[in-house]
């Protein structure tokens, strides 16, 4: 049911762990809907995304997702990093079963959840940031295929 | 990579060579319709008898109380709705429990939509109904008490007996989901007093599509499947005879080889379960620790996600199932799991190892080595078990 690359990000997530002293922190999901995604971002003075980790409890999706998501944005910009959308991940990933799709949204929240946090400590303005809810984490799980 | 095991008994059983060489003929040399009149016919009608007498002999019923169904889920449902319709004049109330099979779950609440009332009991912690609130629950109204006999998920066994003899001391009539506990324990319906018990062929190392329901003589029902006038008029359709045939011979063979076969499974079963509880931590057995199917395993892992768990083993070549809503497509974990009050945590980290005929004590021996590595790395990955650590050091 999962690509070869689900499957590879899955058995041999890339950048998985925590860093202490992170500038950026954010946590999405919940145990109840069986999955939470935590990211770690260092940002440098010239806000480059110097590195990334994350820790995640969930399905094998979830962890991909996770995983691919970190890939993208290292190295980047927090605007850049702001601009992935989960529509991106999944692609990265040659494509999710439809009843995972929640899974790239939560990827793609736990980036900005962690961007948010960074913005809010250090009173920084993102405009991709607008109307943006760190409460809110995608968690339809596919009804509407339902 | 190229070793596969299974461990996943509980959703279906390969089939054995011994039925499938039972069924072959009826496929293509004896494939006459049992109610035609000619030879062709007799054949078939001699294999549909004999399948029907070693069913009812395994059960201790007379062979006319056998009816053949297209599985266990038709059996649940002809059970529940056949009784629910055709004693409405006597009341519209149905007792079950929360850790039903969908089949009989999923037949209650359509009975409800229909006026019918359903109460659903609970369950302890390790998934037993109380006889006590099975007493209280009966009304002047209760026309049905359903009561699986063991639970498919955790594989607890219930007090059928005690159950079925309140039932008949208010009168009250009484079926059971046999599917899980058919060819795993000895099931005798006069014994059990039960009215009615739905068997399937596949869990069984039958074939699929094939199943039964034991209905006792003089029990109202009503017919759902309407047609031809096979089963005794009460279930039409030209019968599955390969089937049919199939799952009378898988049947023998199961109850010809019961007490070896439980001995062998429990024996496989708890020491698989304590070796896991004792070399992961964090770890709870789900179900009644003796009281339960001879071949089932049902571990909870905290701080991880069930179909993580079930990717990584099937990597390694175990086949297992869970109760995680991710592996379902749902928002909710497993009811039966949530009935036992499992928080949601615990629910979705559930691992169901089914054992059976062909497990092998190296089958064992190789999940008991490859299973810690896995919640491990899996745990490693868990932001819930960062927290544990944190708190522990």
């Amino acid at each position: 049911m999962y690509s070869e690359k689900v499957m590879d990000h899955f058995m041999n997530p890339r950048n998985v762990g925590e860093i202490e002293s992170a500038e950026a922190v954010g946590e999405v999901g919940n145990a109840k809907c069986g999955d939470i995604m935590k990211m770690y971002l260092q940002i440098d003075e010239n806000d480059v995304i110097t590195d990334v980790k994350f820790k995640t409890f969930g399905c094998g999706s979830a962890i991909a997702t996770s995983s691919m998501a970190t890939e993208m944005i290292k190295g980047k910009t927090v605007k850049e990093a702001l601009k992935l959308s989960n529509k991106a991940v999944a692609e990265a990933l040659d494509g999710l079963p439809p009843v995972k799709m929640h899974c790239s949204v939560l990827a793609e929240q736990a980036v900005k959840a962690a961007i948010f946090n960074y913005a809010k400590e250090r009173d920084l303005y993102y405009e991709e940031l607008e109307g943006f809810d760190p409460t809110e984490d995608g968690h339809d799980h596919g009804h509407e295929e339902e | 990579m190229s070793k596969q095991i299974y461990f996943d008994y509980a959703a279906t059983t390969p089939m054995k060579k011994e039925v499938l060489e039972e069924m072959m003929p009826y496929f293509n040399t004896e494939f006459g319709n049992p109610s035609s009149v000619h030879g062709f016919g007799r054949h078939g009608k001699t294999g549909l008898d004999s399948a029907r007498d070693k069913i009812a002999k395994t059960l201790n019923a007379k062979s006319d109380e056998i009816f053949f169904t297209a599985g266990g889920t038709e059996s649940d449902n002809w059970a529940i709705k056949g009784v629910a319709y055709a004693n409405k004049n006597k009341g519209n109330h149905i007792i079950t429990t929360k850790i039903e099979h969908h089949a009989v779950l999923y037949t209650c609440q359509a009975l409800e939509k229909e006026g019918f009332e359903v109460t659903y009991l609970d369950v302890d912690e390790y998934g037993m109904i109380n006889l006590d609130d099975l007493k209280n629950a009966i009304k002047d109204n209760t026309i049905l008490i359903t009561i699986m006999y063991a639970n498919n998920e955790i594989g607890t066994i219930q007090p059928t007996k005690e159950a079925a003899t309140i039932a008949k001391e208010k009168g009250i009539i009484f079926h059971t989901d046999a599917v899980q506990a058919y060819g795993n324990l000895t099931l005798d319906v006069n014994d059990l007093g039960v009215d009615l018990l739905s068997i399937s062929a596949h869990k069984i190392y039958g074939p699929k599509g094939v199943g039964a329901l034991y209905i006792r003589k003089g029990t109202k029902t009503k017919q759902l499947i309407l047609g031809g006038a096979q089963e005794k008029r009460r279930r039409a359709g030209t019968e599955n005879i390969p089937g049919i045939v199939g799952f009378g011979k898988a049947a023998e063979m199961a109850y010809e080889n019961l007490e070896a076969h439980n001995k062998k499974l429990i024996n496989l079963r708890d020491k698989l379960t304590k070796e896991l509880l004792e070399k992961i931590s964090y770890t709870r057995l789900n179900g009644h620790p003796t009281k339960r199917l001879p071949g089932n395993v049902n571990i909870s892992f905290n701080f991880i996600e069930g179909e993580s768990l079930l990717l990584s083993l099937d990597m390694v070549g175990i086949a297992g199932s869970s109760g995680s809503a991710c592996t379902s497509g749902s928002l909710d974990p497993s009811h039966v799991l949530m009935a036992i009050g499992l928080d949601h945590e615990t629910a979705h980290g559930s691992l169901r190892l089914t054992l059976g005929d062909f497990t092998t004590e190296e089958d064992i021996d190789y999940v008991i080595e490859k299973l810690p590595p896995i919640v491990d790395r899996l745990r490693q990955m868990s932001p819930l078990y960062e927290k544990v650590k944190g708190g522990n050091k």
